[in-house]
């Protein structure tokens, strides 16, 4: 638990895959930022799930995501990740890719990583497998098709499952995992990916108050050496982070600020108790 | 523990481990050396199988490389394809036309290169499509290039567009439904209606003969034995457990940087390839390649055979081609009446009670061997909330 067994990336290396979409060196506020959202709207059949949204992360920068629901926490994670294209905005990785000019496997293999609200893991397969398919690699299907476990894959994998307390369900079918569980196993796919920012949509939903304790401590020890954004309901627990929070209301930013801050903060009083 | 292990023991090697592979791959290697032995008995011998016999049972060892076909698409990567009938027949048909050309000046008309078909329709010249079918190893390539080409194609526009579930199954239909209306059209050149028949000679042998059937039958064993060590080899693979979280999740596959497109194209285009060798296995065995073989309800009636034996399970799809066309057989004979209404209460029963089909059945009561990994879980799609 007490070191993230991660290669820490320099935050401000691009990797192989990321294209250059902004001539490099054009001045832009998005330089020297981990991820840049100027402006950005989507709309929905009329309605408009995300209205002129602007934030900056910068890189090493752990965040939390706070607001009531339907405030667009989830789309916005959509959209960073590719699945839902803007209608108008910027979205800039790394002061350099826009990325809403990419999918999602492109996006996914540029250092981004996201965990859902429902653990999402692979049901069929061991816990072990599920680590395996997400560890950094190749993921072209000739290569897949070919290649054989190594040692530094299986190092890798013991390390994951003695930071995620997976170790004795190494053989177990991630089915069969209670819920506290399959979280952690998925945060630890998050972890084998390799990613430089984590999106994290509400890690303590359906914990006890042990295992919410718990993964705000790996929380905290990931953000050691990843940049990470977590979106939560439960102010206990962005309390135990500590970090910068994030209101979202209808779709834009309410407020920013320590979570002291946000709470004194009137509006945002109004609208999560209704007016 | 199966599962790593199996993988980390190498290649082709790892491929073949297992009970369950050692099991049905004897099993298909003994049926090829026994049924030809007890066929070239001499007459009168109690132990003789009749020609016939060999035959029918080669053209069960065809549609069990089919039902193969299916299951690795729709056990392995949840491509409910309603289709592959489509493929089969394609890689008949470019049998068919090889067969045609070896019929040679001895059809009806007599024509030196024209089939009767074309003759009797009038055509001057041979399409140039037909051309190259006379050589025996052109029409092999075009037994798994037809129809590895159109489900490359296929596959490529509609994963691209990520037409999934029973929209996919829905369009598959629809191809193998438009392919039917094309080759029932007498201008198409392949013999309309009536299609391609009364072949004489493969490779130079006459197809009648008792020997050739032989050959047929352990070619057709041999295919299936290749298909399964195929096919087990890519789902043992580190690809096979990429197309089994696409089944799973495949919204999470995308999100951890798989193109699960690229994937369901391989597998896709893959699992066509062998339904056209078994479709060019087939088609000498009856003797006839017609249209019908495009019906809609002959790939739904393959999803059967794979349901019942049990998806996600290569030897359970084999298991559920034999076992479903041998009752056939036999009902259509005894009860003609009532085959539909068995097929269909089969269908729905296993449906209700196996869902994991036969196989499922096996690895309920803890038939050792089976592996892990395979079985299903409950469907699950990321991201939603």
């Amino acid at each position: 638990m007490t070191r993230i067994p991660t290669p820490v990336m320099q935050a401000t290396a691009v990797p192989a895959e990321a294209p250059f979409d902004i001539s490099p060196g054009a001045p832009t506020m998005a330089a020297g930022s981990l991820l840049y959202l100027d402006n950005v709207s989507v709309s929905f059949d009329g309605f408009r799930a995300i209205n002129k949204l602007s934030m900056i992360i910068k890189p090493g920068e752990m965040r939390a995501i706070i607001g009531p629901n339907g405030a667009g926490k989830t789309t916005m994670m959509d959209i960073i990740t590719g699945k839902t294209r803007p209608d108008e905005g910027d979205v800039i990785y790394q002061g350099k890719v826009d990325l809403t000019k990419h999918d999602e496997a492109a996006i996914a293999n540029m250092g981004i990583g996201r965990k859902f609200q429902k653990p999402t893991v692979f049901e069929s397969h061991s816990v072990y497998d599920n680590l395996l398919l997400a560890l950094k690699q190749d993921r072209r299907v000739f290569p897949m098709l070919f290649r054989l476990p190594s040692k530094d894959e299986q190092t890798r994998i013991d390390e994951l499952l003695a930071l995620t307390r997976l170790g004795d369900l190494r053989e177990t079918v991630a089915g069969s995992l209670s819920h506290g569980q399959k979280q952690w196993l998925e945060i630890g796919m998050l972890l084998a990916q390799d990613p430089q920012l984590l999106l994290i949509d509400e890690p303590a939903a359906g914990m006890t108050d042990a295992e919410t304790e718990e993964t705000a401590k790996l929380l905290k020890d990931i953000a050691q050496t990843h940049s990470v954004v977590v979106v939560e309901h439960d102010m206990d627990f962005i309390r135990s982070l500590g970090v910068r929070v994030t209101v979202l209301h209808e779709g834009s930013v309410l407020a920013e600020g320590s979570l002291d801050q946000v709470s004194a903060n009137q509006r945002v009083v109004e609208v999560y108790l209704g007016r | 523990m199966t599962t790593s292990l199996s993988t980390s023991r190498g290649f082709l090697f790892g491929a073949m481990t297992g009970r369950a592979t050692v099991i049905t791959l004897g099993l298909i290697l003994g049926a090829a050396v026994l049924v030809p032995v007890l066929n070239a008995l001499p007459d009168g011998s109690p132990f003789k199988v009749p020609t016939y016999t060999v035959s029918l049972f080669g053209k069960y060892l065809c549609y069990a490389l089919l039902a193969l076909a299916v299951d690795l698409v729709w056990g392995y990567c949840g491509i409910l394809s309603l289709g592959h009938g489509a493929f089969f027949a394609l890689g008949g048909y470019a049998m068919g036309m090889y067969l045609m050309r070896q019929i040679g000046d001895r059809g009806v008309y007599g024509h030196p290169v024209l089939p009767d078909f074309m003759v009797f329709l009038n055509w001057k010249e041979l399409p140039w499509y037909w051309y190259g079918f006379d050589n025996f190893a052109f029409a092999m390539l075009m037994v798994a290039l037809v129809p590895g080409i159109l489900a490359f194609a296929f596959g490529w526009f509609a994963f691209r567009s990520r037409v999934t579930g029973v929209y996919l199954s829905i369009i598959t239909q629809a191809m193998t439904y438009a392919l039917l209306l094309a080759f029932f059209r007498n201008d198409m050149g392949f013999g309309g209606n009536n299609g391609l028949t009364d072949f004489r000679d493969l490779l130079g042998f006459d197809l009648r003969s008792d020997g050739v059937r032989r050959g047929l039958f352990i070619a057709s064993a041999l295919a299936l034995a290749l298909g399964y060590i195929a096919c087990r080899f890519v789902t043992t693979s580190r690809l096979g457990k990429v197309l089994i979280a696409v089944r799973d999740a495949e919204s999470r596959s995308r999100f951890m940087g798989y193109r699960v497109e690229h994937y369901k194209v391989f597998v896709f285009t893959l699992s066509a390839v062998l339904a056209g060798i078994a479709g060019a296995l087939y088609v000498p065995q009856v003797g006839i390649i017609n249209p019908g073989e495009f019906a809609p309800i002959n790939s739904i009636e393959i999803v059967i055979w794979v349901a019942l034996g049990g998806r996600g399970y290569l030897f359970g799809a084999i298991f559920g081609a034999l076992a479903v066309n041998i009752a056939k057989s036999y009902f259509t004979v005894a009860f003609p009446e009532i085959w539909l209404f068995f097929l269909g209460a089969l269908f729905v029963l296993t449906t209700l009670f196996l869902p994991k089909g036969c196989a499922g059945l096996l690895s309920i009561l803890k038939f050792p061997g089976l592996g892990t990994g395979m079985g299903f879980a409950r469907k699950k799609e990321a991201g939603n909330d």
